[in-house]
């Protein structure tokens, strides 16, 4: 048995080696070598002040700004998950309705107009960077009216973080919440 | 379900379908004695390593000396990766200041990265340390895969092997296993990965003044050179808690598609490799096509579940336009990964024995989680986990074959191999040691009270999740039903010995079935030799494993999945 031991450990030594120091350490020199922008979490910055991620949703306080999706768990960053909440249980019944309601109110929908479903569900990994293109275009004379703006600004803007990926390789049109915000940040800015 | 999302299947069917014969290949040559006799310089340099660590790299093993190695390999992998957990507050690349894991959960963590089943009772950004990530579990994801292989090679070592007395040599399959397939096609995977958003680096955490004046900490680490194994050795446990729905994990609809086709490609071109080593094409591409029949229909079924049903009342009643025209709430999915790929990737994981997911299971449709749990049942065996989805099939294969064998009167063989009373015997074992201590500890967690308290949603759904834990670490899978919170000293202890069970309790009877196999002498094909590679025979595996399946676990199933779809459809 000791015999099978000692050649347990040597070869446990060396695999350890291979796949958790050399392994790591190669990929993490071609990453940062070729491709170090997005290696280092795809930053976006103001000037050059890093100011997030844009594949990480943040929070938006007001009405100046694009909400994002609602999430399990806030965006600070340091935590991710989505709610768990079965279809079955009636909390999430209780939160779909209440989330609607806002909605409804923050940007002066009427009770029988329909609400986009990602604006009323929390995302997966509670910091999805992405809303639909209807969410954003309900949110779009909200943002418009508090910044006074033009809506066709605003609008121009949107179509500017739209991105479509092919539906034929499980693709979605979606819209980018963090550079949208951040354009018409710029936008003031200049 | 759309047209677009079943061109989606059929060109992710299309790319395996032309890939999986040329790695099958490839593999075969890894593990041939013809190729690895031959003096290149790649085998030089293995086999003075091995022999500088005390392994003579030209010796065979027995089916025991293979089996005790295997088991001393784990006993220390298991050991270090606790160890490990247990002081990472003193050790390095600690920025956040994380603590030591709890010795509960640091034995289930352990015994979940070496079992291959990465059940994960704790989030990974919060718990543990990026050096505990990078040479601790993302070691395990790789060796806990090439053990897997090993033991598919040398169960295919015992069919096809004549009146051998062994099946092979451990060590040397292990190392060929990691530097030979796992690590290259790691390397290619991460780098493809982090070309799209993937993070890698080691800035760890930064912390920032967003855009709106707030704050936030964006997370860093090594990622990408985790992510890939952890695909491709059908491993799921998560840099983040949030898996592969993480943006930085997953950050569009390619790693989305690179991430399911790294779940399958090894599982599905193992048959092939078997097929080269038995010298019969066919029999290999038999077993491909059941695993695929099987595997696509799950992902059919998945698909048809959570993009056609029962969603709509929720929707209705407070005036909701779903966003991609089908009828779902995308509660616990992110936009940029679409609903029809979250099926795919569902059935996808569970099939094999991944635990990734890439959108919220409880938040699916009940039947859809349903077939994800039915596809986990099955033993993974379509195409089942990286090696043990071969060796659980090929075990298949042979009850097939004896229970046809009863029926038309003649002795059953498999590949010329007769099948009696002592292979019977570990079959036996095989099949039924992971399903009885799945019931059993799932009966005692229900009944106790404690242990109830962890479910997160209500009613049948919370049977479902107690029920789907303990298939799911039985089964060595590791996916979960979320909402139950099994960071329990109750959970992480009957959580490690079910996946010891079935790991090792299905492991050993099978390297016992390769030994006793590989001593036998074939018998020559006759007329009345039932042929193992037409379809006649792939119906009867299939029939076979289903229907085995089906009969341990229909009860359970009817009270869980299948009344919470019944009651969500009224």
């Amino acid at each position: 048995m000791f015999r099978y031991i000692k050649s347990a450990l040597n070869i446990f030594v060396l695999l350890t080696v291979l796949t958790g120091l050399i392994y790591p350490a190669a990929i993490l020199f071609v990453s940062q070598t070729a491709f170090s922008n997005r290696a280092n979490g795809s930053l976006v910055s103001i000037g050059n002040k890093t100011v997030g991620s844009s594949l990480l949703a943040q929070s938006f306080q007001g009405d100046q700004w694009f909400q994002p999706r609602p999430s399990a768990v806030g965006y600070s960053g340091t935590t991710s998950g989505p709610s768990n909440l079965a279809l079955s249980n009636p909390a999430l019944s209780a939160q779909i309705k209440k989330l609607s309601e806002t909605y409804r109110r923050q940007n002066s929908l009427s009770p029988s107009t329909a609400v986009p479903a990602d604006a009323v569900t929390e995302s997966g990994s509670g910091l999805d960077p992405n809303i639909s293109l209807i969410n954003a275009e309900l949110q779009a004379p909200r943002v418009a009216k508090a910044r006074s703006l033009n809506l066709g600004v605003v609008e121009s803007l949107i179509k500017n973080a739209t991105s479509s990926s092919p539906s034929y390789l499980f693709g979605t049109k979606t819209v980018n919440v963090v550079i949208l915000n951040l354009d018409l940040m710029k936008l003031r800015v200049r | 379900m759309t047209t677009s999302a079943l061109a989606g299947l059929a060109i992710l069917i299309l790319t395996l379908v032309v890939t999986a014969p040329l790695l099958g290949r490839y593999i075969y040559r890894v593990y041939s004695d013809e190729h690895q006799s031959r003096e290149t310089k790649l085998n030089k340099v293995e086999r003075r390593l091995l022999t500088w660590l005390g392994v003579d790299p030209n010796s065979e093993q027995t089916w025991k000396a293979y089996a005790i190695s295997l088991i001393a390999f784990s006993m220390v992998s298991v050991l270090f990766l606790y160890l490990l957990q247990r002081v990472q507050n003193h050790l390095p690349l600690n920025p956040s200041h994380l603590t030591s894991v709890s010795p509960a959960l640091a034995i289930n963590t352990a015994i979940s990265f070496v079992t291959n089943t990465n059940w994960q009772n704790y989030a990974g950004e919060s718990t543990m340390t990026a050096l505990t990530q990078t040479i601790g579990l993302a070691v395990q994801n790789f060796v806990s895969a090439a053990v897997g292989l090993s033991v598919a090679v040398a169960l295919t070592r015992g069919i096809t092997r004549h009146r051998s007395g062994t099946i092979g040599n451990f060590w040397v399959d292990l190392l060929r296993s990691t530097t030979r397939i796992l690590i290259p096609m790691s390397a290619l995977v991460a780098i493809a990965m982090v070309s799209q958003g993937v993070i890698d680096n080691l800035t760890l955490t930064k912390c920032i003044s967003t855009i709106s004046g707030g704050h936030q900490c964006i997370p860093g680490g090594l990622v990408a050179s985790q992510e890939a194994i952890k695909e491709l050795g059908t491993n799921g446990g998560g840099y983040f808690n949030a898996n592969s729905i993480h943006p930085f994990e997953n950050p569009n609809y390619i790693t989305n598609f690179i991430e399911i086709y790294a779940i399958l490609i090894i599982p599905f071109s193992l048959p092939f490799a078997f097929g080269k080593f038995a010298g019969r094409r066919r029999e290999g591409i038999t077993i491909f096509v059941v695993m695929m029949l099987m595997w696509a229909t799950s992902s059919l079924l998945l698909l048809h579940f959570e993009t056609s049903t029962n969603q709509t009342s929720l929707i209705k009643a407070d005036k909701i336009v779903s966003i991609s025209g089908g009828k779902v709430l995308p509660e616990g999915q992110d936009l940029r990964i679409s609903t029809p790929s979250c099926a795919i990737f569902a059935a996808s994981t569970t099939s094999t024995s991944t635990g990734a997911v890439n959108c919220a299971l409880d938040s699916l449709d009940p039947a859809a989680s349903g077939v994800a749990l039915f596809d986990m049942m099955l033993g993974e065996v379509s195409p089942g986990g990286v090696g043990s989805g071969l060796y659980g099939i090929l075990i298949f294969a042979i009850l097939a074959v004896f229970v046809s064998g009863l029926m038309i009167g003649r002795t059953p063989e498999y590949l010329g191999k007769k099948i009696q009373g002592a292979e019977m015997k570990l079959i036996t074992i095989y099949l039924l040691i992971s399903p009885a201590a799945i019931m059993i500890l799932s009966a005692i967690a229900v009944m106790v009270k404690t242990s109830k308290g962890a479910i997160g949603n209500p009613g049948p759904q919370g049977l479902s999740e107690i029920i789907y834990s303990f298939v799911s670490t039985g089964n060595n899978n590791g996916s979960a039903l979320g909402g139950l919170s099994s960071n329990t000293d109750f959970y992480n202890i009957t959580q490690a010995i079910n996946m010891v069970i079935g790991r090792f309790g299905l492991m050993i009877p099978a390297l016992a079935l390769a030994g006793a196999l590989a001593a036998k002498q074939p018998v020559p094909q006759g007329t009345g030799t039932f042929s193992t590679d037409k379809p006649l025979f792939a119906s009867i595996l299939i029939a076979t494993i289903v229907l085995v399946v089906g009969l341990t676990y229909f009860p359970v199933l009817s009270l869980g999945p299948i009344v919470a779809h019944l009651n969500l459809a009224r």
